[in-house]
């Protein structure tokens, strides 16, 4: 493995890489972002789970649906909602030109 | 991984075909294996061969990833492309505990267990969301440094560097504790002699390369750790189901255990100490019946462990290494799936062991069990045999309360159980082996890192050259590494439970500091430093507090009735201080005397304070909470402190609230509020 030396030292800023204005409008776009996914998470980290009693008779292929959601569903939902939120925030940041160059 | 400055780099552009050629490489290694083994070569040998063969591949790669640049280092060069640094996270996250541990205690608690399921994949999205991209963004070294540079220097650092040792140190003892039951077991070696050689295997992965050196080892410990995990299960699925899709086939045999453990109600047994009657039940008591203590468990053990994720500096500082935050991003989602991977499949190793075991041991004679059983008849770290067969009722027949099987060994000793060439538990093993070295590693850099980054560099003398900082770091992690396991050889099994207190200590002392200096532009040095001493203080207090002083604390927290019965239970135990069991009988002979204790009124918020003998202690439980979930109270404490102290206090400078601006968003530079934070 080559040794490389060129590494990127990026703190030599002295001014803002966007204007007030669109910093404001990009940061409440990403916050609403965050709370919607932070809302996903809830749901499936702790929401569904509540209702464990009442979903174990139902059976699919074996699994009491409860259980499931606690050992598959959810977990395929978080992993989904990472991918999502990269994307829509890659969006986001394309949207207000604050992409990386 | 177009926008990478790395893209070009070749080393970078031909990590893909490395790979590929390593996976292959291991692939033909266990076949090869596997037909000594036909050939007749004995099991001794082919253990010898796993264990010594990958360390020597992990060791590889550490030599010739060796390093005297600062960047490379400290961050591996910020060039890991986001899949790639997703696997070394993954394998840098699965620790000893995911792979030995996980199987078995979901294999014990049934349902219960899911919450390390759930606390251990959705901490991520809390990663993804509120800290990477703004911690990678920020673009230092440590995360101690975000600290500094956000909360005005020194304290703050320092108090970050306090939660970061805390928080690692225990964990780290506790992979080379793992390290040590593999090797004890297919070296035929003491775990004394066990543990040292774990070591000499983290050091030459890590001493040299640091960063650049533990991330490309990781992704190669993570290929195996991966394979070593899915096969068994895959073979396992094939003999008890006819289909080698484990994640899919498992609800079968989820139902044949509810029918048969229905079964063994019925012909009156009970099920071992430990282990849950009725596995798929959730949030139950002893008896089966629903239990709102058990519910409060669950959800409390999920978000302390969720939130605890988020908070581990171990794991944050990988998104460090990731050539922007766009990358740092999907890094995250990349981490997740490939720890997904393996948690969605432990449940499966779960129930198709405890369907083995229900369908093979119980109600056998004794006499008759077959020999995988006398292999793991050794003696554990914790004083029992790893397997034990305890004749209750001396009839000859195994009943099903009289198979006791130590969780962490659930998984090593599947294979053996259902019957599968030793050339599968050796592979098991090597798995579990690169699981505890991967996370060891990361652990060991990260406590490593604070120590000669955060308080030698930043805090001592700023003035070092590159090589004599560079020398500090590996002598430091020579010094770390050989206390972590002469710890580990002498304490042995009896700190475990500490690793469980990591997460509510890591997340109490260091998750809101962090999520509120990037979301809370009003955030100010001083709340900052009291939310992570308040934080901190509080969960480590509370943790030691129930632990070691149970009695002490129900006598505050309890009603009367919770008093007396802790005293009871103080009173009895085998072995205690003669001075407390004095305190405690005395309590109980004046019996009508206890009173409520003074804060009862708040011990009684949400469900009673009572109190259980566990690990040879009267262990408190606020509101019937186990220690293990002690960040619940903590991490809104430290919200609260932060938003508070924030309130009167004068609010951040405008340079700061630039540098706030700045990490921001992806694009541009960070205005630093002194310049002297920065690295280079």
């Amino acid at each position: 493995m080559p040794l490389v030396e060129d590494v990127e030292v990026r703190t030599g800023a002295r001014v803002a890489a966007t204007d007030r204005l669109n910093g404001e409008a990009y940061w409440k776009k990403t916050s609403g972002l965050m709370w919607t996914v932070l809302g996903i998470w809830f749901v499936a980290g702790f929401g569904i789970h509540f209702f464990a009693n009442a979903l174990n008779p139902i059976h699919v292929l074996g699994f009491p649906l409860g259980f499931y959601f606690a050992a598959q569903g959810s977990l395929i939902v978080f992993v989904v909602g990472l991918f999502w939120f990269a994307k829509r925030q890659n969006e986001i940041d394309e949207e207000f030109g604050v992409q990386e160059d | 991984m177009s926008t990478s400055a790395g893209s070009k780099d070749p080393f970078i552009a031909s990590l893909g075909k490395i790979y590929a050629g390593y996976t292959g490489g291991f692939a033909v290694f266990v076949v090869l294996l596997a037909i000594l083994e036909q050939m007749g070569v004995p099991d001794r040998i082919i253990g010898y061969l796993f264990v010594v063969l990958t360390i020597g591949v992990y060791a590889y790669i550490g030599i010739i990833s060796r390093t005297a640049a600062v960047a490379e280092y400290y961050v591996a060069g910020r060039r890991v492309p986001a899949i790639y640094n997703g696997m070394a996270t993954g394998s840098d996250w699965m620790s000893a505990a995911s792979f030995i541990g996980m199987a078995g205690s979901l294999y014990a608690l049934g349902y219960g267990g899911l919450a390390f399921i759930l606390g251990w994949t959705g901490g991520y999205m809390l990663v993804a969301i509120l800290l990477a991209p703004y911690l990678r963004k920020f673009g230092q070294y440590t995360v101690p440094d975000f600290l500094g540079a956000r909360f005005g220097g020194n304290v703050a650092r320092s108090l970050g560097v306090i939660v970061l040792i805390t928080a690692s140190f225990v964990y780290v003892v506790a992979q080379i504790v793992g390290v040590g039951i593999i090797t004890q077991r297919f070296l035929e070696v003491s775990f004394l002699t066990a543990v040292f050689l774990g070591l000499a295997g983290i050091l030459v992965c890590s001493m040299l390369g640091g960063m650049r050196a533990v991330t490309w080892t990781q992704v190669a410990q993570y290929i195996i750790l991966i394979i070593a995990y899915l096969i068994p299960a895959v073979l396992m699925s094939v003999k008890l189901t006819g289909v080698p899709v484990p994640q899919i086939m498992y609800g079968f045999a989820l139902e044949r255990i509810e029918g048969l453990e229905q079964g063994f109600r019925a012909a009156g047994m009970l099920p071992p100490p430990g282990v849950t009657g009725w596995h798929t039940a959730p949030f139950i008591g002893p008896n089966g019946a629903f239990s709102w203590s058990a519910a409060f468990n669950f959800f409390a053990l999920v978000f302390c462990l969720m939130v605890g994720t988020a908070a581990l500096p171990h794991i944050l500082m990988r998104y460090f290494t990731t050539p922007s935050v766009r990358e740092a991003r999907q890094s995250v989602a990349w981490s997740l799936f490939f720890i997904f991977l393996l948690y969605f499949t432990a449940p499966a190793y779960a129930a198709f062991g405890k369907l083995e075991i229900y369908q093979t041991v119980i109600g056998q004679p004794i006499a008759a069990l077959p020999e995988w059983i006398r292999n793991w008849q050794i003696v554990s770290p914790y004083g029992v045999p790893w397997v034990n067969i305890v004749d209750v009722n001396t009839d000859g027949i195994v009943q099903w309360g009289e198979f006791r099987i130590h969780p962490d060994v659930v998984v090593l000793a599947t294979p053996e159980i259902a019957g599968l060439p030793y050339v599968i538990a050796g592979l098991v093993a090597a798995g579990g082996l690169a699981a505890a070295l991967s996370t060891a590693d990361g652990l060991l850099l990260a406590l490593a890192n604070a120590l000669s980054h955060d308080v030698y560099y930043k805090m001592i003398d700023r003035n070092a050259p590159t090589a004599k900082r560079l020398i500090i770091s590996r002598v430091l992690l020579i010094l770390v590494a050989i206390l972590a396991a002469w710890t580990a050889g002498n304490a042995g099994a009896d700190i475990l439970f500490l690793v469980a207190w990591a997460f509510s200590i890591a997340a109490a002392g260091l998750f809101a500091a962090l999520v509120m200096g990037v979301w809370y532009k009003k955030t100010t040095n001083a709340a900052a430093c009291w939310g992570m001493a308040v934080g901190y203080i509080f969960t480590t207090g509370y943790l030691v507090w129930t632990e070691f002083y149970g009695l002490s604390f129900v006598e505050l927290f309890g009603t009367k009735e919770a008093i007396l019965a802790a005293a009871r239970q103080t009173a009895a135990l085998p072995a205690a201080d003669a001075e407390l069991k004095a305190y405690a009988a005395a309590l109980v002979a004046n019996a009508g005397q206890i009173t409520d204790g003074a804060m009862s009124w708040f011990g009684q918020l949400i469900l009673t304070t009572d109190s259980v003998v566990l690990r040879g202690r009267t262990v408190a439980r606020l509101w019937t909470l186990n220690n293990i979930s002690g960040g619940i109270v903590g991490v809104p404490l430290s919200f609260f402190t932060i938003w508070l102290v924030s309130k009167f206090t004068t609010a951040p400078s405008q340079a700061m609230q630039d540098f706030i601006d700045d990490i921001r968003i992806p694009k541009g530079g960070v205005r630093l509020v002194d310049r002297r934070e920065a690295v280079e």
